[in-house]
């Protein structure tokens, strides 16, 4: 990209330290947002450790079936959104437009998943505050583990829906063709923030759905 | 330069005139100036609640407003000052402002994210004074559970909201500000070179991207346990109100260096101004600054001595929080050090750094006795406390960011400000602030509690004189805020550089052009060079000195 | 590192992390031992993150600095993690639950408050 390249905005002296800076941001929010997530985490952690038999019997409940297929999904959409910034790298206009849609499609059907269980959380009446019923142990502590349960997968969800108009948003400039070589720098950073989201969840699947299940 | 001459050069403020140019700029510079405005004017939210709590505190009976509007005056006041007023208050003003002119830049790396924090600062401002509005919070700027989160029956909700919206707009301009300074460096403008201003700003940001999130989550765990009655805090349901103080004081102690630590680099570059000599030992004060953020985040129990934490981990706590004193320690010698032999002159700016040393040195000292955890156990929650961080933040932050504000009016503004009001204005707030606050001391010393809007009789004679001291404190306010505006029409034209001083922005006419330099600047010499050559004061319009 | 080289690793990575996710699934059906369960589950979660950072957001190829940011990131979540759990730890649990200082699961909390 020549120092003319219309997208080198006018504080930066040249491309590459556009790129960096930008990259740098990206991590540095990313940054933020473990230490985001990681205030939930702390929070489960000091619960399971003190309730961990209830915490086991509530995690039960949970379908290890749905949240698997959840994480091979995620999986998925983490491999289409590497080669849809590969793409962009490449240059390769259909690619870009193929994998971010791939992407988006692996995402929304994550949602669907996920708001699939929380809908038979609501008929096995799990959802605290709402004629929340637990017979396997102490009701209140079940009420924590949901809680839990529901802000962090929650606030993953609404991170995953974030992420799906960030990519609608880059399917429609790549298909006009906005993105190359010389400048893929959106593609790239949206990339860096899909990955993130599909590492809390590998976390949060491990620590939500697998507690005590022998 | 002649105020002709003035009139014809065109820079950031004249380049383009209308309100649509201020709120779409992307100038860093006049987001400074956005800044400036909103932030006095939550200033003065926060400063008249606190003045009905020293009106209500005259007299021993609770006569001037009932125990739950007390309860949301304290609560206003802290909310205001210190996610509105203190933690915004230097880095978005005077940091957005300088940080790309010390180092030779044309803009901050983000300057569209830059306008986006403003608008969310604005955004969470408003939203908090509409809670404030629609019959107010009283949980205390705490917001410790239970209370807040299942018993108050106030706007707890929508005041946590304003808060967190807030909280990405400080993210965003730590992040920014850190970028900045990693990539946006002048030719020469190596690390050891860079002013102490940004080093302390650059600490700042580290606790800015660390910290914050921590207590968004917090926050937003008590808005969710009210909405949705969710009970993480709960000790009903077995749930524990003391780990929302582990996730609160996570951020909030470190944000206390979020508003010391600009404040600290403030009074670096006036020190070495007006003392015209190089900071002792500047390398131990920019590393010092990153001790500062880093120890910082290792002692926030010490919030929490008497709250049910565990007593070991309490010693921990105590331990650590004598080891963070030392990098402050340091700092306050090698600006003592700094003064020693210099060629001391007491303009107004130097007067409020001088005093920023002495005062925030008596709130540091004090933060040690509360960090001895057999002191703490007596004088927790009482006067000592508020004694003891008024005298860092009033004290220190707001001393230096008037210390600032007045350094760099003539850069910021091209005019000079009246240096005989201005003078009295830093004596007449030094004297005011202690007549407030040092009587505070004693008082939490005998055991007057916090957050009491009665108190016994024997203690009126001391909150009287506090009283005083605050409404002659706010006088000292009230003064800058008046010849400020005045100097914008009628004080005298200033020149590049009026106070001689080292450092890019003063390379560069006043106020500065857009792009602040007409040529990147490229840096050959060490920061306050006082010592090796005069800086030069005047220089033709357009023509720009390498350094 | 040419294209078909990034796109091997890619499939390799992703493969890795299925299999990853398969064994850790398999393996919490299998009692290990108290805190071995969840000590492998988490060791396991953490290579497969690793992964996704090191290869699909090319850490592996980033700057010094990116590894700056991610180790603070990083660490700081480990003192927010330790020293809150230090407290928990060496809390004195005599009579009520393991969080002492709440009352009793189950008990009623609704009384005056204790703190001054």
């Amino acid at each position: 990209m020549s120092k003319s390249h219309p997208r080198l905005l006018h504080h930066f002296d040249d491309p590459e330290q556009q790129l960096e800076a930008s990259q740098s941001g990206m991590w540095l929010f990313l940054v933020t947002e473990i230490m985001f997530f990681g205030g939930m985490f702390i929070g489960y952690t000091v619960y399971r450790e003190a309730y961990f038999e209830v915490f086991a019997h509530a995690s039960n409940h949970l379908s290890v079936w749905l949240g698997g297929i959840n994480t091979a999904v995620l999986i998925c959409s983490s491999l289409s959104m590497a080669m849809a910034v590969h793409s962009a790298h490449q240059g390769q206009r259909r690619k870009i437009v193929f994998y971010l849609l791939l992407t988006m499609v692996l995402g929304t059907a994550f949602l669907g998943i996920k708001f699939t269980e929380y809908y038979h959380k609501y008929g096995e009446n799990l959802i605290p505050g709402l004629d929340f019923a637990f017979k396997e142990g102490n009701a209140g502590q079940a009420a924590i583990f949901y809680s839990f349960y529901f802000g962090m997968t929650g606030l993953h969800a609404l991170h995953m829906i974030i992420g799906l108009g960030l990519l609608s948003f880059l399917a429609v400039q790549a298909a006009r063709g906005r993105f190359s070589p010389l400048y893929s720098t959106p593609v790239e950073m949206t990339g860096l923030y899909w990955h993130f989201v599909d590492i809390v969840w590998i976390f949060l699947f491990p620590l939500l759905y697998l507690v005590g299940r022998h | 330069m002649s105020e002709a001459a003035m009139e014809r050069r065109l820079h950031y403020l004249n380049v383009s005139y209308g309100v649509k140019s201020w709120l779409f700029t992307t100038d860093h510079k006049r987001i400074a100036w956005l800044y400036l405005l909103s932030i006095t004017f939550f200033f003065f939210i926060g400063g008249l609640a606190a003045t009905l709590l020293r009106l209500e505190l005259l007299t021993p009976q609770g006569d001037l407003v009932q125990a739950e509007t007390y309860n949301k005056l304290f609560t206003m006041h802290g909310v205001m000052m210190v996610f509105f007023f203190l933690i915004p208050s230097i880095p978005a003003v005077l940091g957005n402002f300088l940080i790309p002119m010390m180092i030779g830049a044309r803009d901050l790396a983000f300057p569209r994210l830059n306008l986006l924090s403003w608008y969310l600062y604005m955004s969470g401002g408003l939203l908090t004074i509409g809670a404030a509005v629609a019959g107010g919070v009283d949980t205390g700027w705490t917001f410790y559970t239970p209370y807040s989160s299942i018993y108050s029956n106030s706007h707890v909700v929508l005041t946590v909201c304003g808060i967190f919206i807030n909280g990405f707009s400080s993210i965003l301009t730590g992040l920014n500000f850190i970028v900045t300074v990693h990539k946006m460096r002048a030719p020469g403008m190596t690390w050891f070179r860079l002013p102490l201003f940004v080093w302390s700003h650059y600490a700042t940001s580290i606790i800015f991207i660390l910290g914050t999130p921590v207590v968004a989550i917090a926050l937003a765990l008590v808005a969710l346990e009210r909405i949705f009655r969710l009970g993480i805090f709960d000790p009903a349901l077995g749930g524990d109100p003391i780990l929302f103080q582990h996730l609160f004081w996570f951020y909030s102690h470190p944000a206390v260096y979020i508003m010391i630590l600009p404040g600290m680099g403030v009074v670096s570059e006036v020190i070495a101004c007006f003392s015209r000599k190089r900071i002792f030992g500047y390398s131990f004060v920019a590393f010092a600054s990153l001790g500062i953020a880093v120890l910082g985040f290792l002692v926030w129990g010490h919030h929490m001595f008497v709250s049910g934490q565990s007593i070991y981990a309490g010693m921990i706590f105590s331990l650590l929080s004598m080891l963070v004193a030392i990098p402050s320690a340091i700092k306050v010698f090698n600006w003592t050090a700094t003064l020693y032999k210099g060629s001391i002159s007491l303009d107004a700016p130097m007067l409020y750094a001088l005093g920023f040393i002495g005062l925030f040195t008596i709130g540091g000292l004090t933060g040690i006795f509360l960090a001895t955890l057999a002191i703490d156990i007596h004088v927790h929650d009482t006067y000592f406390i508020v004694a003891h961080f008024h005298y860092i933040m009033v004290g220190g932050a707001v001393m230096a960011y008037l210390g600032g504000i007045h350094f760099w009016w003539p850069k910021m503004t091209g005019r000079l400000y009246p240096e005989g009001w201005a003078r009295l204005a830093a004596v007449t707030i030094f004297l005011g602030f202690n007549l407030t606050f040092f009587p505070q001391f004693v008082l939490g010393y005998l055991g007057m509690p916090r957050r009491y809007h009665a108190y016994p009789p024997e203690f009126q004679v001391l909150n009287v004189m506090s009283t005083a001291g605050a409404s002659i404190l706010a006088l000292g306010y009230l003064l800058p805020l008046i010849y400020l505006i005045w100097s914008l029409r009628y004080g005298r034209v200033a020149g590049m550089n009026p106070w001689r001083a080292t450092g890019l922005e003063w390379q560069t006419p006043s106020p500065p052009p857009t792009d602040n330099f007409e040529k990147t600047p490229i840096v050959t010499r060490e920061p306050y060079d006082y010592a090796r050559a005069e800086p030069q004061s005047e220089y033709a319009p357009g023509e720009v000195e390498h350094v | 590192m040419n294209a078909e080289k990034m796109i091997r690793n890619y499939v390799m990575v992703f493969v890795a992390l299925l299999v990853l996710t398969a064994t850790t699934t398999a393996v919490a059906f299998v009692d290990l031992g108290a805190p071995w369960n969840t000590t492998l589950a988490l060791g396991i979660a953490v290579v497969k993150a690793s992964l996704v950072v090191l290869f699909f957001m090319h850490a592996l190829y980033s700057r010094p600095l990116t590894w700056v940011f991610l180790g603070a990131g990083i660490l700081c979540l480990i003192i927010l993690f330790t020293f809150t759990l230090a407290d928990y730890a060496t809390r004195d649990n005599v009579g009520a639950g393991p969080l002492a200082g709440a009352p009793a699961a189950g008990a009623s909390a609704r009384t005056s408050g204790t703190t001054p």
